[in-house]
């Protein structure tokens, strides 16, 4: 394994600081691992990596992803198709970590709890991961999964959702480390033409909530952000902006082209990039 | 006939599940809420509107009047003679076949859809395997005049074609789901997706008593009435509770419905799990048999899972039992030792099938039919311990008219000449 340049160069924390020192919103790039295949989707998330993500989600392919629309979805499941595994999860973490890029997990809960979760968060740690986004476990659910996170030092990150109601909202936030996922639209994954009014709101009572409970996280908005106007509009008021299913959907639209995938990728990542500096 | 189906508020007994949905508190950590944040408000709501509706006498007394008058509860408990000769002890059928559509479904759709009127909602979505709770919800939605979607695995919509159109003709929309394998755990994905972008104005009538809290424990409330009625009637009818009781087990409503009335008693409780080909095959959903624990759309149970936790793809004959999870209260009743689930093959169950309509003029769901096969050993090894007087008491979920395709086929009943004898005889023992 390469190791890291310094700890602190790969944690989530620090990326978010780089951006806001330069007066922006940080990027999140999301790609399933596996897909296209294992060193398809590591190549993929280099291209993300150079072209300016400041952090890398590697999504874990799950059989039954109920928070992802099609195009997640179809994603995951060519992975699967493939024989993808968690290994090969955490062999992808390895890869995008060694950049020196924050890299961290999102999961469904099962494959970890099947994995063991004390060794899916040493695994995880070892491989240079910095957290995990759990989108199907809430803080009141995962106390077995923050005490594996504190053992190894490992983010938690936890959404909410503009149906938090505000007691949900501060426990959400007191429990997590790195950033909080603000899920911006009611629904499922999916690059929407417009983006969210809800957005705005959820991030303004979550900011708030981080406020009185006198901490320094950070917020990022998810679901429907596709291009870079959506960025920036995203980034005039979160400070993370965080896109998925239009990466997925690059890469999806050059199925027997490679190069023309990764170009497209890189592309759309510039695009996304300038958004969040226009802000 | 004195017995009512009268629900009754969400008991603290010892099998029951804590505030969290816990069964076997969090250290045994069966059920709980594993959910998008989402989610989560309209969880509590749910929650909340359910145990204040269960404690509103308005609201149980209109609950039994609509299972009275509108879905013919309770159903009789009927004793099967000629299948009792043949298995040698007395063989008691709590006939759910006959209520209204046809299953023990409608009970927990009349439930969730009268909650839904209470909540103040216009819009009903469920998921369906064999299509009876979806007809079921179709037809709640359209007495008590709300919107419906039924999400239906499109492998099952072409098994359960008939269901399909009854669907249609009371007013449901059907959303065939291609997704992943395109049976009842994929339908449960897409109907949850629905409900995550339309909590707001949606209830999402859950057809089995797995999910999150408070789904398992709602779907008992609202089914318990079997076991509730089943145990009044054998006690009036025949003066003795059951030795045991049966029922099929999918995700498995019908059978905590039954079970609950049980618990405390001294009775053998058997839940029949599809064995499909044969527990050593991978052809099955014989779950709590067979499987391991894990997560399923949103409580921990037990799942068929590969060794990544990939749910894997389950099969049965039965459409309705073709689920690779199982509600957590079974799972918590498993490994309490206090139920005992065993499995039960295709062949098994359409040979019993078969048997109850030749012995009794009834003939039953193949998922009913594996709570038939089940109740059958049961029965033939309670004859030989105690005799005749011994009682079996099995839940007849449903009735088979849906699946008749499945038994046109499994039986070759199209032919001129059908022989179904040498396969269904059972010899009687003691």
């Amino acid at each position: 394994m390469s190791a890291p340049t310094s700890s602190t160069d790969r944690t989530v924390a620090s990326a978010f600081a780089s951006a806001r020192a330069e007066g922006r919103a940080a990027l999140v790039g999301y790609l399933p691992a596996g897909f296209p295949d294992v060193q398809g989707g590591i190549d993929a998330m280099l291209v993300m990596v150079e072209a300016g993500c400041d952090v890398i989600e590697v999504g874990l392919p799950y059989s039954d992803p109920v928070m992802d629309g099609p195009t997640i979805q179809a994603a995951a499941q060519q992975a699967l198709e493939r024989g993808a595994r968690t290994d090969d999860v955490l062999r992808t973490v390895e890869a995008v970590a060694a950049t020196g890029t924050p890299t961290v997990v999102m999961t469904y809960w099962n494959p970890v709890e099947r994995y063991g979760v004390e060794r899916f968060a040493a695994g995880l740690a070892a491989a240079g991961g910095a957290g995990l986004i759990t989108p199907d476990l809430t803080p009141d659910f995962a106390p077995e999964w923050i005490a594996a996170a504190d053992r190894h030092g490992l983010d938690k990150i936890f959404l909410v959702a503009p149906s938090s109601t505000p007691a949900r909202v501060t426990m959400t936030v007191r429990a997590s480390r790195g950033f909080v996922y603000a899920t911006a639209v009611m629904g499922v994954t999916g690059a929407r033409t417009t983006t969210s009014d809800l957005a705005g709101p959820l991030v303004a009572r979550t900011k708030q909530a981080v406020a009185e409970a006198g901490l320094d996280l950070p917020v990022g908005v998810g679901l429907g952000v596709g291009n870079g106007d959506q960025a920036a509009e995203v980034a005039s008021y979160a400070d993370a902006v965080i896109v998925g299913s239009a990466f997925v959907r690059t890469l999806l639209d050059h199925p027997d082209d490679r190069a023309a995938g990764l170009e497209a990728l890189r592309a759309l990542t510039h695009d996304l990039a300038e958004g969040v500096r226009r802000a | 006939m004195s017995t009512t189906s009268s629900p009754v508020p969400p008991s603290s007994g010892r099998f029951d599940a804590d505030a969290q949905g816990w069964f076997g508190g969090p250290e045994e950590g069966w059920g709980g809420r594993f959910m998008p944040e989402a989610l989560i408000a309209a969880l509590d709501e749910l929650t909340e509107a359910w145990t204040g509706a269960m404690a509103d006498p308005a609201f149980v007394g209109e609950f039994e009047h609509v299972l009275r008058d509108y879905a013919g509860l309770p159903s009789p408990l009927f004793h099967a003679t000629r299948l009792s000769e043949q298995v040698g002890c007395r063989v008691l059928l709590k006939r759910e076949d006959l209520n209204h559509t046809g299953a023990h479904k409608i009970r927990n759709v009349l439930g969730q859809a009268l909650l839904t009127k209470r909540m103040g909602k216009q819009r009903v979505i469920a998921e369906t395997g064999a299509g009876q709770h979806g007809v079921a919800s179709a037809t709640a939605a359209a007495y008590f005049g709300l919107d419906c979607t039924v999400y239906m695995g499109a492998v099952d919509t072409r098994r359960q074609a008939l269901n399909v159109a009854r669907m249609h003709l009371l007013g449901a929309e059907v959303i065939p789901v291609e997704s992943g394998s395109a049976t009842l755990k994929d339908a449960i994905n897409e109907a949850l997706r629905d409900w995550v972008a339309s909590v707001d104005h949606t209830a999402y009538l859950f057809g089995t008593a797995a999910g999150p809290h408070p789904f398992p424990s709602m779907v008992r409330d609202f089914t318990r009435g079997i076991g509730d009625e089943s145990r009044a009637q054998c006690l009036e009818q025949y003066g003795v509770l059951p030795d045991a009781i049966a029922a099929c087990v999918g995700g498995g409503s019908n059978a905590i419905g039954l079970f609950t009335a049980f618990l405390d008693d001294d009775v053998a409780i058997y839940g029949f799990e599809p064995g499909g080909e044969g527990v050593d095959t991978p052809r099955h959903a014989a779950t709590i048999h067979a499987a391991d624990r894990g997560v399923l759309h949103g409580a921990r149970t037990y799942v068929l899972q590969d060794a990544d936790g990939q749910t894997l793809e389950s099969h049965s004959i039965s459409a309705g039992l073709d689920y690779p999870g199982v509600g957590p209260q079974h799972a918590h009743l498993a490994a309490t030792g206090r139920a005992t689930y065993l499995p039960v093959t295709d062949d098994e169950a359409m040979s019993a099938m078969a048997l109850l309509s030749r012995t009794e003029g009834i003939i039953p769901a193949i998922e009913t039919a594996h709570a038939v096969a089940g109740a059958i050993r049961v029965g033939e090894r309670l004859a030989v311990e105690k005799g005749p007087e011994a009682t079996v008491l099995i839940s007849l979920s449903g009735r088979g008219d849906k699946d008749m395709g499945t038994a046109i086929e499994y039986f070759g009943l199209g032919e001129t000449k059908v022989d179904l004898d040498d396969d269904i005889t059972e010899e009687p023992v003691g």
